[in-house]
């Protein structure tokens, strides 16, 4: 396919959520006169300086922002290349980068004068983000999980109702993020009076993929102010993890027009391409699931395909539209790490800098294994560090036990 | 252009019935029975059919419907045999109009030109794709409106007045309101509101308006024929079918009758209806 480069990476999406041919609004009638609103609402937060001051005032104060950009020397002197700085995203309150979109979405929803808040959740982060701001605005809260999540991240689940949040399981289909997905749509369908939808990711019908990279912009935001003020120039390259790629967008997109940053998006191989895996751009194709068309993973009838991750978070058939969209114009590289590659990263961080990192963080820096020692030292390379390893101990541990 | 969609209903209003409207499943519970049960819709008194086109995520559907898209993916069924099985009913059927209802992933990957044009000489009449809004007719809305298929839109309560126009511009064959916020076999409509709903909808359309999500029995049945055009019944079929199937979920002898006598009980229940308004 030959396709032109535009002027500006950051344009997008236009004024019918499409990035090129990928995202819009493929959503049932019920729902659309809601995004619709949503659209509405948003667009006119954004032009309100109250907004932005109200959510600041929350990010410094509540969330703990900035969040720092931490050089990891110890990691840096073990690859002997690049000079490897870790965005600190775990240390957020809540463990994650999750809380940024969940904080302008929980404000847009009482701007909205929405009591009911309704969310998926993978790993458990957006979910316990989601439960925690709830709890901090008494806002009612449902979240639903795929009943293979909720036995594996079961410290997030406990998290979340303790914060007063029903979870539930859910039993259809493949039982993970994309099934809880589905659910929460079949919610929304049914309540739409007083529901929002607060969703986790880049992904989902226009303007959902706009507006949780907005919010989560501010990681790209401070990214670049940071390096600024340590090192007094622009980084060399960028590494994410990507599921949805919400972490990695925030990231990438204040970066998207400085040419000389290179940028590298890290989805999940599970047991390797050519098996299970959650890898949509390296495995999948152009398809239209869950309000929107991006790389999917399906067989020849266009089925949706079950995806296997190590890491619920990156458990995920389908991408960001912006993120295809990144990907079929060159802008951004899109590399892949297995389950394996994902817990020698997470263990090398462990052992090498007293972080341990979420499972999905650990697929970043499992390629920053291989990317770091083939640059020259003075090159600048940062990595989100997206989420904290606490909800994946019992996990790993037992791995590491030789028990699973 | 006249689809069998449109003469059917034609013919239905000089004589001054409602229509029925039945919902199975494409491959529930294999090709063999599906085939049998489609058959024998319009014998029970079915006068519209329609039929799904099995998918992963019907974002839409309630549990049942879920269940019998699983159960048709799981014997193998695909857009291409869904297509198969409408040319093996034209065989014997050249009147009863069908409808495919579904979501846009199958039909996007199958290739929009060659689905359209495979769909019109298998003997398609029309097309209910659930999540395509009028916001996306650039993708198959049109294109199937110049093959010459009706493209059958969704109507919801959440439809206002100022949406209603949009979303009949491109909208033929007849109006499908969907009764209630929610998803199939979910809650009872409630007829009185739908009445409403219909009157409302008739003020700015000349389509018939059917009626469906949350109809089970032939009262329900009845009473929402006496305020549209036709009611729409699917999940309490799709319960009936299953109830039928043997403990591994395969079809027994029971199949193809349990679902055509609830059919006709169905059909009854319409027929019976006062005329409907206009």
């Amino acid at each position: 396919m030959n396709i032109a480069k535009p002027n500006s990476y950051r344009s997008g999406p236009d004024e019918r959520g499409h990035f090129g041919i990928f995202g819009g609004r493929f959503v049932a009638e019920t729902l659309m006169p809601l995004i619709l609103d949503l659209e509405k609402a948003y667009t006119a937060a954004k032009a309100d300086p109250a907004f932005q001051g109200e959510m600041d005032g929350y990010l410094k104060n509540y969330v703990g922002r900035p969040s720092p950009l931490y050089f990891a020397e110890r990691l840096t002197e073990h690859l002997g290349g690049a000079k490897i700085y870790l965005k600190r995203e775990e240390l957020n309150h809540t463990g994650s980068h999750k809380v940024n979109n969940v904080l302008g979405q929980i404000m847009l929803a009482r701007r909205m004068g929405k009591k009911r808040i309704i969310a998926e959740t993978g790993a458990g982060q957006h979910g316990v983000a989601t439960a925690t701001l709830c709890a901090r605005f008494g806002l009612e809260c449902v979240v639903y999980m795929g009943a293979v999540d909720v036995e594996r991240q079961q410290p997030n689940v406990i998290r979340m109702e303790m914060l007063g949040a029903t979870v539930v399981p859910v039993q259809s289909g493949t039982r993970t993020l994309k099934d809880a997905m589905n659910e929460a749509l079949r919610d929304w369908v049914t309540n739409v009076h007083n529901t929002f939808y607060c969703i986790g990711t880049v992904a989902g019908p226009h303007p959902y993929p706009t507006l949780v990279r907005d919010f989560q912009s501010i990681i790209g935001n401070e990214t670049k102010a940071q390096m600024q003020e340590i090192e007094g120039r622009l980084p060399d390259s960028l590494v994410a993890c990507i599921g949805g790629g919400s972490n990695a967008m925030g990231l990438f997109h204040p970066f998207l027009d400085d040419s000389s940053v290179e940028i590298f998006g890290v989805e999940a191989a599970g047991h390797g391409l050519t098996q299970l895996h959650a890898a949509s751009i390296a495995g999948g194709r152009p398809g239209v699931l869950h309000g929107n068309r991006t790389y999917l993973l399906m067989d020849a009838d266009g089925q949706i395909q079950d995806a296997h991750s190590i890491s619920a978070g990156l458990d995920y058939p389908g991408i960001g539209p912006e993120h295809s969209w990144l990907h079929e114009v060159g802008r951004v590289n899109y590399l892949s790490a297995t389950d394996d590659e994902a817990l020698a990263a997470f263990q090398l961080l462990s052992r090498l800098e007293g972080i341990i990192p979420a499972l999905e963080p650990a697929h970043a820096i499992a390629k920053v294994m291989e990317l770091a020692p083939k640059r020259p030292k003075d090159h600048l390379m940062v990595v989100n560090l997206s989420g904290r390893g606490d909800k994946d101990v019992p996990q790993v541990g037992d791995i590491l036990r030789g028990k699973k | 252009m006249t689809t069998r969609i449109d003469t059917r209903f034609a013919e239905l209003k000089t004589q001054g019935r409602s229509a029925f409207v039945t919902y199975v499943m494409a491959g529930d519970p294999d090709l063999t029975t599906s085939l049998e049960i489609v058959k024998a819709l319009p014998k029970a008194g079915a006068d519209v059919i329609e039929l799904g086109i099995p998918f992963t995520d019907p974002m839409a559907d309630g549990p049942s419907i879920q269940a019998a898209g699983l159960r048709a993916l799981k014997i193998g069924m695909t857009l291409r045999k869904t297509l198969e099985l409408v040319r093996d009913f034209r065989k014997d059927d050249n009147v009863t109009p069908l409808v495919l209802m579904g979501y846009y992933n199958p039909i996007y990957i199958y290739g929009v030109d060659k689905f359209l044009a495979d769909a019109k000489t298998s003997g398609v009449d029309g097309l209910i794709i659930v999540d395509l809004p009028p916001e996306e007719d650039d993708e198959l809305c049109i294109p199937a409106l110049k093959a010459g298929l009706n493209f059958i839109r969704l109507a919801t309560p959440t439809t206002d007045d100022k949406r209603l126009p949009a979303v009949l511009a491109n909208t033929s064959g007849f109006v499908y309101y969907v009764s209630i916020a929610g998803i199939t076999g979910a809650a009872a409509a409630d007829a009185n509101a739908v009445g409403e709903a219909v009157a409302r909808i008739k003020r700015h359309t000349k389509l018939p308006i059917c009626v469906g999500f949350g109809i089970r029995t032939p009262e329900a049945a009845r009473a929402i024929a006496e305020k549209a055009d036709g009611s729409v019944v699917g999940t309490a079929l799709v319960d009936a079918l299953k109830n039928s199937l043997d403990a591994e979920g395969r079809a027994t002898a029971k199949t193809v009758n349990a679902v055509a006598e609830l059919t006709a009980a169905l059909a009854q229940g319409v027929k019976g209806a006062k005329q409907a308004a206009e």
